[in-house]
């Protein structure tokens, strides 16, 4: 057996599989491959003979793969989808997360499942990292209304800064909305009463 | 109380029972909330069905078995309480190898026979000149399209995956696959081979009518025990899907569901691709005009109902394209998978 297994990465996304790449570097694995587009996910697998690959699930080229189960002769060593019976809650956590893996050549269930743990949770942590980008970015947009709507009523009702602030906090409060919806309708009618 | 049900689908005309449960108000009329989720691959509807992501998922006949058996791999036991379809797909070449075709054969092209012949003879001159043999596509390994490929070719004695290389193409990139070169032919379901003649790089060869009738295709299925575990779910959007077919039956509905097929969060095409095909208007290319083939594709209750005996022609087929070494209990347990029981007056 090789001292050190060649793992083949293959997303769409760079940043993620630059993640997923260092994640299995700290983890003390070294020999790795990533590639992005997948059209030609067979003859990848012929050229670089990796002894797993670990695959996005929004990868069209699942089944493509799937398929090599059966022909093994387009590649010299067979394919099989790590599926371990006994271990259903690793399988499950896999697909939720997103993330599929192969192991080539009859590779032992042992040296696999830290690559596994490995791609779970660096498919997980860039998932989330995604979402508090998002979060941080609806924040920001929710902010920005406030802001807009405060602006209107400040000008309307010759308020100050403060007290526009507080009576679109107390609006809200007494019709139990969020201070974005109520920033939200105080924009759009002063759009259609402009 | 409302159920919530998730359902994986991929982009296919073939779905379309399952889009029209949940658009044209039939699940909740069953009191069900349907979240439909496309998918871009067989294996995903597999996996994600096997560690319940999902309640149901638009599948292949042939790949439901496979994973009841634990063939290629994975072994995920599913059940079929209704099938989604019958027949519905085709087989499209390049233009360019149309063209070929059409020189080589003789006699009418229609004949499946005939265009089989012109196959092979194609195939003997490419290897005599000493050019790489060609590639079909099929969308999935277990699948009818595989199969029917297999049947078609047989019929002048050739052998997929000797005498002609085989690839697994996802139905929406097959048009790609085609324009690049990297197959010469596929076979899929509607609206792809559509799409390759629309598109200017594919001609129809044959509806897949044309090679075999009532053809099983496109099934519901469900985690093998969830049928017993989970009965009221099963019914409820079995009762739903019966309800889409008989709406999706009225030719005066056509363009309504063709709309709805359309859909950005469905198959996301134009519906003046997607209309033609429920029509059964069928365009050719290579110069020819469209083909109205009768009954091209079945969504009516009759097609519905999940047939043991469909089994049989899929073992046969998974053992022909030499994915299987059938053993004695294969056809007991593939037959299994096929549960009329759960079809309004269905008891097998």
């Amino acid at each position: 057996m090789r001292p050190d297994l060649k793992i083949l990465i293959v997303d769409a996304n760079p940043v993620r599989a630059a993640i997923i790449d260092e994640g299995l570097r700290e983890a003390g694995f070294t020999d790795l491959v990533r590639i992005g587009a997948t059209h030609g996910l067979v003859a990848a697998i012929e050229t670089h003979d990796p002894d797993v690959v670990v695959i996005d699930l929004e990868d069209p080229s699942r089944d493509a793969l799937a398929d090599m189960f059966l022909v093994s002769r387009h590649v010299k060593r067979p394919i099989t989808m790590f599926v371990d019976q006994s271990d259903s809650a690793s399988i499950e956590a896999a697909v939720e997360a997103g993330v599929s893996a192969y192991i080539v050549d009859g590779l032992k269930k042992e040296r696999m499942q830290p690559i596994l743990q490995t791609c779970i949770s660096r498919f997980n942590a860039f998932r989330k990292l995604r979402e508090e980008l998002d979060e941080a970015r609806s924040q920001l947009e929710e902010r920005k209304l406030v802001d807009r709507a405060k602006g209107i009523v400040m000008r309307m009702k010759n308020l100050s800064e403060d007290e526009a602030y507080a009576l679109l906090r107390r609006t809200a409060m007494n019709d139990k909305r969020k201070l974005v919806d109520i920033a939200r309708s105080i924009i759009t009618a002063a759009e259609v009463l402009k | 109380m409302t159920l919530h049900l998730r359902v994986g689908f991929m982009p296919l005309v073939d779905c379309a029972l399952v889009v029209l449960a949940k658009d044209e108000g039939f699940a909740e009329a069953e009191g069900l909330n349907l979240e439909l989720v496309r998918e871009v691959s067989w294996s995903n509807l597999r996996d994600k069905l096997n560690v319940r992501l999902f309640d149901a998922a638009h599948m292949l006949g042939p790949a439901a078995i496979a994973a009841t058996l634990g063939v290629g791999g994975v072994r995920a036991p599913m059940a079929v309480p209704l099938a989604l379809n019958l027949d519905g797909a085709a087989i499209t070449v390049s233009v360019r190898r149309y063209e070929e075709l059409a020189r080589l054969a003789d006699g009418d092209m229609a004949d499946t026979t005939v265009s089989a012949r012109a196959l092979a003879a194609m195939v003997a001159r490419r290897k005599a000149s000493g050019l790489p043999p060609l590639t079909f596509a099929a969308v999935f390994g277990f699948s009818s399209h595989t199969y029917l490929l297999c049947e078609w070719l047989a019929k002048s004695g050739l052998v997929l995956g000797t005498d002609i290389r085989f690839e697994v193409v996802p139905p929406p990139q097959t048009v790609e696959a085609l324009t690049s070169g990297r197959v010469d032919g596929f076979c899929a379901g509607a609206p792809w081979n559509a799409a390759a003649v629309s598109a200017g790089v594919g001609a129809m060869v044959h509806s897949s009518t044309d090679l075999r009738r009532n053809c099983t295709d496109k099934v519901l299925a469900w985690q093998a025990d969830d049928l017993e575990r989970r009965p009221a779910a099963v019914r409820k959007l079995t009762a739903a899907i019966l309800r889409a077919s008989d709406w999706a039956c009225d030719p005066a509905n056509i363009p309504r569901f063709a709309r709805h097929l359309s859909a950005h969060d469905r198959l996301a095409l134009p519906v003046d691709l997607l209309e033609p095909v429920l029509h059964f208007n069928l365009v050719q290319g290579a110069g020819r005009p469209p083909r109205q083939v009768e009954r091209f594709i079945r969504f009516d209750r009759a097609a519905l109902r999940p047939e043991p005996a469909h089994a049989d022609w899929i073992l046969a087929g998974m053992e022909r394209a030499g994915q299987i070494v059938r053993t004695p209990d294969m056809s007991e347990q593939a037959r299994a998978v096929f549960r009329p029981a759960y079809f309004p007056g269905g008891d097998d």
